[in-house]
């Protein structure tokens, strides 16, 4: 695919003296050992986590929506901003595993894979919020097109919920075909590895009959640069139709054409903040500090400030052109945003997305393990609590002064969001230890140009020869 | 080295010439006196031309155009008839007191409006194409500092066409400032915002003018292209250095400097759009205009520089550029013209969709009175590129990039066009000497300035440490 050769300049992606079959051994080992304490310790706080919210959702869906801190002015909120946060976090997979390969960024290769997984866990998360949010999910299906007889209601097409129900089912569709494509030969070698007849077994059902033939190969590589071009409009369409949920109102602080473009951009933001923080502990866990290096956490900390950098520009660009507007209530949404009586969300959203990532341009920190996991969590929060202030403020000072309310969520609203983060956990930590967390196959692929071993290798061989080279120069 | 040959040179001298003459002729056959709007009016009804159907209908034509333009050119409108007289006029006739003389007076401001219409036409055909050259220009170097920024490795071997393209960056900023200058001089009424008459009747620009001043605006415009500017000479003068360098100093300071201009072409570029394009229509905001506009220059500047890569591969130099660099350069043309569709959408239907009236009416004049360009523009920008470029193979075609290129690029001037004259010139557009020998004129120095720059230095970076990956790219 793409040039054999790399300028000296590059660093390694895979570092220390790796060859092929150490890259087997290590993205197999985590699958086929057992797991250590600290697993089971993160396991057990997660389901813990996730059987809370559980419960919690089991009572909203007994008792009814009023469980919730929703009311008549602030009709959406809790349930609207984690759908949001989940639906962002998601991005950063599809844009690692499409928009990076068409970009080809090889330095996507070892994190694709948990990228993507973590896509699909966390649009399962968002799914929740809508669907309970029904009241009765037992008729979620309704939201589908179908015809009356079947006893539903044909759904309003010209509703950006509809939009959004199609948009994220297809997203969550050719997300999950994108990732098992790449899986098929990584789960071919834990197949080909596996000692009882039992994992044999799991994993030749896994990999679809895989045989690593050239043929196989050859329709590997063709359907990822497929999906990737159907992937790449997807990362953009997805959070696109998010924001005319909001955008299409004639809300003041939810109408505003930049709103499409940015909702991107925070997504991938939100998303790459999120992968960062996951890779930085399972590298370490899993020992695969040679494949996510520190230069990996650096080229993601960058895409972070970028990101961040187009989203604080955008917050800008919506305070000056809500004064530049003249409209009264557009400049009072603003106003109410940064000084009424959730000020202190709207400074949270500032300091962690604006202010945060812009350390990031002093390379010791954006190097820094330690400084890169504490930004990404807080990166993490600033984006929660944008849609909160986005949906929140615009809502809670309606048009009618006597109805001007406040939102206070409740146990079930925690409850429920941290039962989405627990599941999220659960659902990782069960993949990292059956799945191959790293793209093995394609890892080896730029085996020759991009580990240092080879990188050594190359500069011994032909050291005398580009010293002459230069010199020949000048 | 490359040498300018003689008959492209004279070719960009004949263009520059028809231009002068076409902009000379439009300027010399705009309306005077209102007498001569009559005359204009009364030949375009007898002849059944441009706007027929609009003026022909007698007296109703009085409120026709009154309704008409107090929805859809309230800026232009406010040029000489103001609101106040404007809703007096209309009272008066509705109350049926003395019909002839506010059928007479409304007569009257219609054909002082026409006449500043018509006054704008050719001042606002100069200013779109000074503007939109100039905008391809930074186009390029936006480009071009993404490529540094990235450290991308397909592309160093066009650095050079690429700095080229953005020489034009000096003259065409110097140009965009001057008829800005002018305008704060009142010399033309491109920016409505800048008549005092105006101001002082419309509250919602006064509520602007803490912004919308003369000073504050010609200091904003000098800062950003100063800024431009400097990252244009910094870094080719870096690029020049690097050629002969022994190690990657000159290298390094272009990423850095890269970097930094891209922050801060973030936030002029879209400073810049409000002030220099949507300002014109001073009551209409949208906060994603800046991307929109941006889009816009950014795949213009990316086809200028495959258009010129085709063109000097094909006269046998940029011996390394192969067919895979020509793809990238595609595929470019083919995701930005995507990526400004869009933006495209997304402005258009979320007014659309919300219908304000403050808002939506910027569209509503578009469709009514520019239906065939603001149509025409999505076919050109979105549909024939997308359809054509589609293709892997006819990505390494050049007659498919040349062609799918001039589409492009007339397209996004059409788009120029779509932003500047609905609110300057109104109904009374039309494709003539002014606006085509703009063009030219433009187009003529943009090909001087860009191919004398490519005769000055090597068109190889030589040096860059990653020239090697971008000589054997291949895929």
């Amino acid at each position: 695919m793409s040039s054999h050769y790399e300028a000296p300049i590059r660093k390694p992606l895979i570092i220390g003296d790796k060859n092929y079959h150490d890259v087997t051994v290590d993205v197999a080992r985590p699958v086929e050992g057992r797991a250590n304490r600290q697993w089971w310790i993160a396991f057990s706080i997660a389901l813990a986590a996730f059987l809370w919210g559980v419960g919690c959702v089991a009572y909203t869906v007994g008792t009814g929506i009023g469980t919730w801190g929703s009311n008549k002015t602030v009709g959406w909120a809790w349930d609207i901003t984690n759908f949001v946060w989940w639906v962002g976090i998601g991005h950063a997979g599809t844009l690692i595993s499409a928009v990076l390969l068409l970009f080809r960024q090889k330095w996507r290769m070892a994190i694709n894979r948990s990228a993507e997984a973590m896509t699909i866990f966390s649009v399962i998360q968002a799914a929740m919020f809508p669907v309970f949010h029904m009241g009765r999910p037992w008729l979620a299906y309704w939201v589908m097109p179908i015809p009356n007889q079947f006893g539903s209601l044909w759904v309003n097409f010209n509703s950006p919920l509809l939009w959004d129900v199609f948009a994220i089912s297809t997203y969550l569709s050719v997300s999950l075909v994108f990732w098992w494509t790449g899986l098929l030969p990584d789960f071919a070698m834990l197949r080909d590895r596996a000692i009882t007849p039992f994992t044999k077994r799991v994993y030749s059902i896994l990999s679809f009959g895989w045989s690593g033939r050239a043929k196989d190969w050859q329709r590997f590589e063709e359907v990822s640069l497929v999906l990737a071009g159907l992937a790449t409009p997807l990362v953009l369409s997805v959070h696109t139709i998010v924001s005319f949920d909001f955008a299409t109102s004639v809300i003041p602080g939810w109408h505003t054409t930049i709103l499409p473009p940015y909702f991107v951009a925070g997504a991938i933001f939100s998303g790459f903040a999120m992968v960062n923080t996951l890779l930085i502990i399972m590298r370490k866990v899993s020992h695969l500090e040679a494949y996510i290096t520190v230069q990996h956490i650096e080229l993601m900390n960058i895409i972070i400030m970028i990101t961040g950098s187009i989203v604080g520009c955008a917050y800008i660009t919506e305070l000056f052109i809500a004064w530049y507007s003249g409209v009264e209530y557009e400049q009072y949404a603003f106003l109410n945003r940064a000084t009424g009586p959730y000020w202190w969300s709207y400074l949270l959203m500032m300091t962690c997305n604006v202010v945060s990532p812009q350390v990031m341009w002093v390379k010791k920190i954006r190097t820094s393990i330690m400084a890169s996991f504490i930004i990404s969590i807080v990166v993490n929060i600033g984006m929660w609590f944008e849609r909160f202030v986005i949906i929140v403020t615009s809502l809670h000072r309606d048009y009618l002064p006597s109805s001007w309310t406040m939102f206070q969520p409740t146990f079930v609203d925690a409850g429920f969001f941290i039962g989405t983060i627990g599941f999220f956990f659960v659902l990782f930590l069960l993949y990292s230890r059956s799945f191959p967390v790293i793209a093995q196959a394609e890892v080896k692929s730029i085996m020759k140009t991009s580990s240092e071993n080879y990188k050594k290798k190359r500069e011994q061989e032909h050291g005398n020869d580009n010293h002459s080279h230069s010199e020949h120069n000048h | 080295m490359y040498t300018f040959s003689s008959r492209l040179k004279t070719f960009s001298f004949v263009l520059i010439a028809l231009g002068i003459l076409g902009i000379g002729y439009s300027f010399l056959t705009a309306p005077k006196t209102v007498e001569d709007v009559e005359k204009i009016l009364a030949a375009e009804n007898a002849h059944g031309g441009h706007g027929a159907a609009h003026h022909d209908a007698g007296n109703a034509h009085g409120e026709d155009a009154h309704g008409h333009h107090a929805v859809s050119h309230d800026e232009a409108a406010a040029s000489h008839a103001n609101h106040g007289n404007d809703a007096h006029a209309e009272a008066d006739h509705h109350a049926g007191a003395d019909d002839a003389h506010a059928a007479h007076d409304e007569h009257q401001e219609h054909l002082e409006h026409v006449l500043h219409q018509l006054q704008n036409k050719p001042w606002s055909a100069l200013y779109i194409a000074a503007l939109f050259f100039m905008l391809i220009s930074l186009g390029a170097l936006t480009f071009y500092a993404i490529q540094n920024a990235a450290q991308a490795g397909w592309s160093p071997v066009l650095f050079r066409v690429m700095e080229s393209i953005s020489s034009y960056l000096v003259p065409g900023a110097i140009i965009v400032f001057i008829l800005l200058v002018l305008g704060v001089l009142d010399m033309h009424h491109i920016f409505i915002w800048m008549d005092e008459d105006v101001v002082a009747h419309d509250h919602l620009i006064q509520a602007k003018s803490g912004y919308l001043n003369g000073p504050f605006f010609l200091i904003r415009a000098a800062i950003f292209m100063g800024g431009w500017i400097w990252y244009r000479q910094y870094s080719r003068k870096n690029s020049l250095l690097q050629d002969d360098a022994n190690d990657n100093t000159h290298y390094k300071k272009n990423f850095k400097a890269s970097a930094t201009f891209l922050v801060f072409f973030i936030i002029s570029e879209s400073i810049m759009s409000w002030d220099w394009i949507m300002s014109v229509d001073p009551h209409w905001y949208s906060t994603l205009f800046g991307w929109y506009v941006f889009a816009s220059f950014f795949v213009s500047g990316i086809t200028a520089i495959a258009l010129i890569t085709v063109y000097l591969k094909g006269k046998g130099y940029l011996e390394y550029v192969n067919t895979s660099h020509i793809h990238d350069l595609a595929k470019f043309m083919f995701g930005i013209s995507i990526f400004w569709t869009y933006l495209w959408f997304s402005q258009f239907m979320l007014m659309w969709y919300a219908d304000i009236p403050e808002e939506v009416v910027y569209f509503k004049t578009r469709i009514e009175d520019y239906n065939l360009p603001f149509f025409g523009m999505l076919a050109m920008n979105f549909l024939f590129p997308v359809l054509i470029l589609i293709n892997t193979d006819f990505k390494r075609l050049s007659w498919i990039i040349v062609m799918a290129g001039i589409v492009i690029l007339c397209g996004h001037y059409i788009d120029f066009f779509n932003m500047i004259m609905p609110a300057t010139v109104g109904d009374r557009w039309f494709i003539g000497a002014g606006e085509i020998g703009s063009v030219l004129l433009f187009l003529g120095l943009f090909i001087f300035v860009v191919f004398t720059t490519l005769t000055k230095a090597p068109l190889l970076a030589k040096r860059n440490p990653l020239i090697e990956e971008s000589k054997h790219f291949h895929y």
